[in-house]
């Protein structure tokens, strides 16, 4: 046990903080309450250098299924984490300390929000970092929820109006609901192959498939699992609370929606399918024929659907809603098409690059989406502030010439959520192709071109709108937020864009390296892991 | 070192101009473009134009080496000329923009110049995805000028361009991602190189080839465009301020025949000999039909517009017939077309400052108003419809003669004498010449309405503030350049043809391994040399065909007929 904590310093971390976080929150004297977001965001960035510094690599005798996912997996969190705390900053407590500096309110710790809402993110990162961690189905399951229960809570106290309410309560019940599916799949697969080691239901499906193929339970147990896990990455078909929840939370909530569920989701989904046995599909395929079967079809579906409802939306954070649906949807392309010896080929490396690339293209098109609110809060029926974001797409007419930092940021955001060439988001989508063609999913990978395309008709309005129009009436009464780490993450966002663009070399090998030592063990068996069992071999691609 | 500078010149310009005071916006813009037209006499000087198929000027950089990919540039003959086209073409456009854009200057200019790096950036990339970036980026810039700076209806047309260019260039990255992906598997690496990668796409058969063909043909028939994607040409043509026109016309169209020469012929041949006769239907059909549209119009810029969809498809035609005439009368074209097409658009440009009108109905008999302006019309409008003499001619007859040669490539039994290797025939030929005719009508049409006949101008008409009543020194500037090219290479393309024979001849020989140990089935088709060596373009071109050691020569007489279309 002692040995499983040099993997935990981070979530250690970032748990110890949220403690401090959660304390100080109720702090009478206001400097002191307002060190949370800074204290989140050092604890965040302490994780990430815990992540790359003490984590054992697997030279060092890493353990378990993708032992060399992690350091790059909870470094990619801490780094899309700390935008997404600039984001959250002031979200809650705003309001709250408005009244208190103007005496309109006397302190009364039982009724202050503000901690919670910082030790309620960090919880929700450590359970995040925890599912990258995860090595048997208990713990997967435990660290989800960890990773989905606290942002129920944000998205519920996220703003005073009552739509964040319905949308809390919808996303719990639905949540609920994914999480049910996911647990039954988790139980059968146990009643498949006998055990929750993900190493040794590995070994187990392994021999399952070497005899007459998987058991119908183990299938059962597996498809279950998928779909239910597709609840947090808003996959099809449990996509259904995504809209209605990204709209009615606050913007930067939306945000951390768009990552952190996500991230959980893919996470988990790499490790289920990498307990599969990448190697296990027939003529050739990395997976066995009704996962991938099932997979394609939650791509393909995934993916239009997304796009083709984003199409028709007129708010904005509805149709960032389906665009992350979409996005999920390309993704899935990568784990169909499972990995590969070099970055071009493995749609591993692929997911586990543009996890970071989504999650920071996003953040700064919601941060810029937060930063513009109506110029006075309005009182709730409750008798609290409420700041009204922009929502409607015609709050951004005009909105590169009134607020140039809004609305460039915005432009090269949707761009690279576009994967228009010369931002990030080109080189996190074109591995994906590459990724797919190699496996021999062509038919997908012209899917995806084919969305990609359907996409570009409404990401051309988040740059058209901003760029070409006149402000009309709709568009001036919303005013730049007065906290600047809002405006300030869209402008990082845009520019992490566009610089990554020159160092996508070296994080790109980081992303590949941090899932291919697992892939190939031949070439590590020196390094420690020979007495594991034999992992498999480098997916061979059946010619054509 | 040239290649890089050219393309960082621009950008380092258009930085300068978002960080200095609006009015030095123009000069700034000017001067950087000029400093590229030095740069690029410098390269043009640089270059051995004795061993224009290899690459040169190469300069190698790594950027993202775990994709394969590099900042790899190098150009042979055909990309410097259309490079040099492009850096013509720059100063020209930012000159001639001086009085019609009075409104966000510095976003004008800055994109003007961005457009330009990328244009360089697609012709002398050497690496398939640099090149896609370069290809993909030249949208943007596009796409801003024409919804900023065009007119009534410009977000509509640059809404459509975008989607439409840009879905076809994603279905094409697909393809190359299949190529990449099967060289992968021969090579044992990933490589994005262009070379290499058509290496591999050669080897591919023909079934392969063909889904290869159709992806690529997505991305780049869009953007030449070939009927029936071409719907977006004319709206984006006619809501384009002039420059963005011009420079539409000029360059961004040649991408499209650009990549078909560059990718299409080198990287699945056998797919194209196969389906050279479907697709050469479409340019046929592009030809007639947009010529006929641009009968009826009675804008402008609209007509010539629809004649670019006409135009390319002669050179989309000489391109399919895969034979040295053909391919050469192609690549001539897209220069020649980006000369004539482009000057007609800034002359349209020039009268639209003045009428502010581009309807036929309401303006015409200018010669007598604007004799200059008048002059530079007629003489552009020769050189478009293919007057002898002048640079349209050249081309045009040269991809009629190589598509009338080309072929039939089966069936010995009725085989076109003085035939080469190659998949189309007369017939195609011929219906192509109705073309010309077409393009004669219309452009003749049109002129006589605009320039001679009674003196007509819009109602309310006054003369411009700035402007005289016709050209002022500026313009005439911006235009003489151009008449002298087309002056130039309409008398004399022989030098041309012989810059750009070796890399012809390169891409024309993997479409040759093909025929099958030089017999071809077509060896009884090849005649004797002839002696007679006059003043005919084409002739030369035959002389080229020489080199390619396939004994596919042609007979003279029947090009002769040819030309009488």
């Amino acid at each position: 046990m002692a040995e499983r904590l040099a993997y935990l310093w981070p979530e250690i971390t970032l748990f110890i903080a949220t403690c401090v976080v959660m304390v100080i929150g109720l702090s009478p004297s206001a400097a002191v309450r307002k060190l949370c977001p800074l204290i989140s965001g050092l604890s965040l960035a302490a994780a990430g250098i815990f992540a790359i510094g003490t984590t054992p690599t697997v030279a060092e005798g890493a353990q378990g299924l993708m032992p060399g996912m992690l350091p790059y997996a909870k470094a990619i969190i801490a780094v899309v984490g700390i935008m997404l705390v600039m984001l959250l900053a002031g979200t809650v407590d705003r309001g709250e300390e408005e009244e208190l500096e103007t005496g309109k309110r006397i302190f009364d710790a039982q009724r202050l929000t503000g901690g919670e809402f910082y030790a309620f993110f960090l919880f929700s990162l450590t359970g995040l970092m925890l599912t990258a961690s995860a090595d048997s189905l208990i713990w997967l399951f435990l660290a989800l929820e960890l990773t989905s229960l606290p942002t129920y809570v944000m998205v519920t106290i996220s703003t005073a109006r009552s739509k964040a309410k319905e949308a809390g309560i919808k996303y719990f019940f639905l949540g609920a609901l994914g999480a049910s599916i996911f647990l039954y799949g988790f139980s059968l697969l146990y009643g498949g192959t006998g055990a929750v080691n993900l190493v040794e239901i590995k070994n187990q499906i392994a021999i399952q498939l070497a005899g007459d193929g998987l058991n119908p339970i183990t299938t059962a147990g597996l498809m279950l699992s998928i779909v239910g896990i597709g609840f947090k990455i808003a996959a099809v078909p449990m996509h259904y609370y995504t809209a209605d929840v990204y709209q009615g939370a606050a913007s930067p909530v939306s945000a951390m929606l768009a990552f952190v569920p996500k991230t959980a989701g893919f996470l988990a989904l790499i490790l289920l399918c990498a307990a599969i046995g990448w190697n296990s599909g027939e003529t050739g395929h990395a997976l066995p024929e009704t996962i991938r079967l099932l997979l394609w079809v939650m791509a393909v579906l995934t993916m239009t659907l997304g796009n083709v409802l984003a199409l028709l939306q007129t708010s904005m954070k509805r149709m960032l809603a389906y665009s992350s649906i979409a996005h999920s949807g390309y993704m899935l392309v990568g784990l169909i098409a499972g990995p590969g010896a070099t970055f071009t080929e493995s749609g591993i490396s692929a997911i586990m690059f543009y996890l970071l690339t989504y999650g920071i293209m996003s953040t700064g098109a919601f941060a810029v989406i937060a930063s513009l609110e109506r110029a006075h809060a309005q009182r709730t029926q409750t008798g609290e502030l409420a700041y009204d974001e922009a929502d409607s797409i015609e709050a951004i007419r005009g909105l590169a010439r009134t607020k140039p930092l809004l609305g460039w940021s915005l432009v090269i955001c949707a761009f690279s959520l576009l994967g228009f060439p010369l931002t990030v988001g080109f080189f996190g989508k074109l591995p994906l192709f590459t990724a797919g063609v190699s496996a021999g999913e062509t038919p997908l990978v012209v899917i995806l071109g084919i969305n990609s395309a359907i996409a570009a008709f409404y990401y051309l309005r988040l740059v058209a709108y901003p760029l070409f129009d006149e402000a009309g009436d709709e568009a001036d009464g919303f005013v730049t937020t007065p906290i600047r780490t809002r405006t300030a993450t869209g402008a990082i966002g845009a520019i992490a864009v566009l610089g990554m663009t020159v160092f996508a070399g070296p994080i790109i090998g980081l992303a590949h390296e941090s899932v291919s030592p697992t892939l190939d063990s031949d070439t590590h068996t020196d390094d420690g892991i020979a007495d594991e069992p034999k992992l498999e071999e480098p997916e061979t691609i059946a010619g054509q | 070192m040239l290649l890089p500078l050219l393309i960082v010149i621009p950008l380092l310009c258009a930085g300068l101009i978002v960080f200095n005071p609006r009015e030095q916006a123009r000069y700034i813009a000017a001067g950087g473009s000029l400093l590229s037209v030095v740069l690029g006499v410098a390269a043009l000087m640089a270059f051995d134009w004795s061993k224009g198929g290899t690459d040169q000027l190469n300069f190698i950089m790594d950027w993202v080496p775990s994709l394969g990919l590099q900042m790899s540039l190098g150009t042979d003959s055909v990309s410097l000329l259309l490079i040099a086209l492009t850096i013509l073409l720059g100063p020209i456009c930012i000159i001639g923009s001086f009085s019609a854009i009075k409104e966000h200057q510095k976003t004008y200019y800055a994109w003007l110049l961005i457009l330009q790096s990328a244009m360089i950036g697609v012709f002398c990339a050497r690496d398939l995805v640099l090149f896609y970036i370069c290809f993909e980026f030249t949208l943007v810039p596009m796409y801003i000028l024409i919804a900023m700076f065009g007119s009534s209806n410009r977000r509509n047309a640059s809404t459509k361009f975008f989607l439409y260019t840009f879905t076809g260039s994603v279905i094409a990255l697909a393809g190359f991602a299949y190529v990449a992906w099967q060289h992968s598997m021969l090579a044992g690496q990933w490589s994005f190189d262009m070379a290499e990668l058509g290496a591999t796409a050669r080897s591919m058969n023909l079934h392969q080839q063909s889904w290869v063909l159709l992806a690529l043909m997505a991305g780049f028939a869009v953007k030449v465009p070939l009927f029936p994607v071409h719907t977006w040409l004319p709206l984006a043509h006619t809501e384009a301020p002039t420059a963005g026109s011009v420079i539409l016309a000029g360059v961004l169209l040649k991408l499209g025949t650009y990549g078909v020469y560059k990718f299409v012929l080198p990287f699945v041949p056998e797919a194209m000999l196969e389906y050279a006769p479907l697709l050469a239907v479409l340019a046929i059909i592009g030809i007639i039909y947009a010529g006929l549209i641009c009968w009826v119009q009675t804008d402008i810029k609209k007509l010539v517009a629809y004649s670019s969809v006409s135009h390319l498809g002669f050179c989309m035609l000489g391109l399919f017939a895969v034979n040295s005439v053909g391919v050469t009368g192609s690549v001539l074209y897209m220069l020649n077309h980006g000369l004539s097409t482009g000057a007609l658009f800034l002359m349209i440009g020039m009268m639209y400052e003045r009428y502010h009108t581009r309807s036929m109905k309401e303006v015409g008999g200018l010669g007598s108003h604007m004799p200059i302006w008048s002059c530079f019309m007629v003489f552009f409008v020769m050189a478009s419809v293919g007057l002898p003499g002048l640079n349209g001619f050249v081309s045009e007859i040269m991809c009629l003669v190589g598509t009338f040669q080309s072929g039939p490539w089966t069936g010995e039994a009725g085989a076109t004498p003085g035939g080469t290797f190659g998949t189309l025939g007369p017939v195609y030929a011929a219906l192509a010449g109705l073309g010309m005719i077409v393009a004669a009508m219309y452009l003749l049409y049109m002129t006589g309405k605009i320039v001679w006949g009674e003196y007509r101008e819009p109602e309310g008409h006054h003369e411009h503030e700035e402007l005289p009543k016709d050209l002022n020194a500026r313009e005439i500037g911006v235009l003489i350049p151009l008449a002298l090219g087309c002056l130039i290479f309409g008398l004399f393309p022989a030098p041309l043809m012989k810059a750009i024979e070796e890399p012809v001849n390169d891409t024309i020989a993997y479409v040759n391994a093909y025929n099958v140990d030089g017999t071809g089935r077509h060896t009884e088709w090849v005649h004797v040399e002839h002696a007679s060596h006059d003043d005919h373009a084409d002739d030369h071109a035959h002389d080229n065909g020489h080199d390619d050691g396939h004994g596919d020569h042609a007979d003279d007489s029947h090009s002769e007929e040819d030309e009488g279309h």
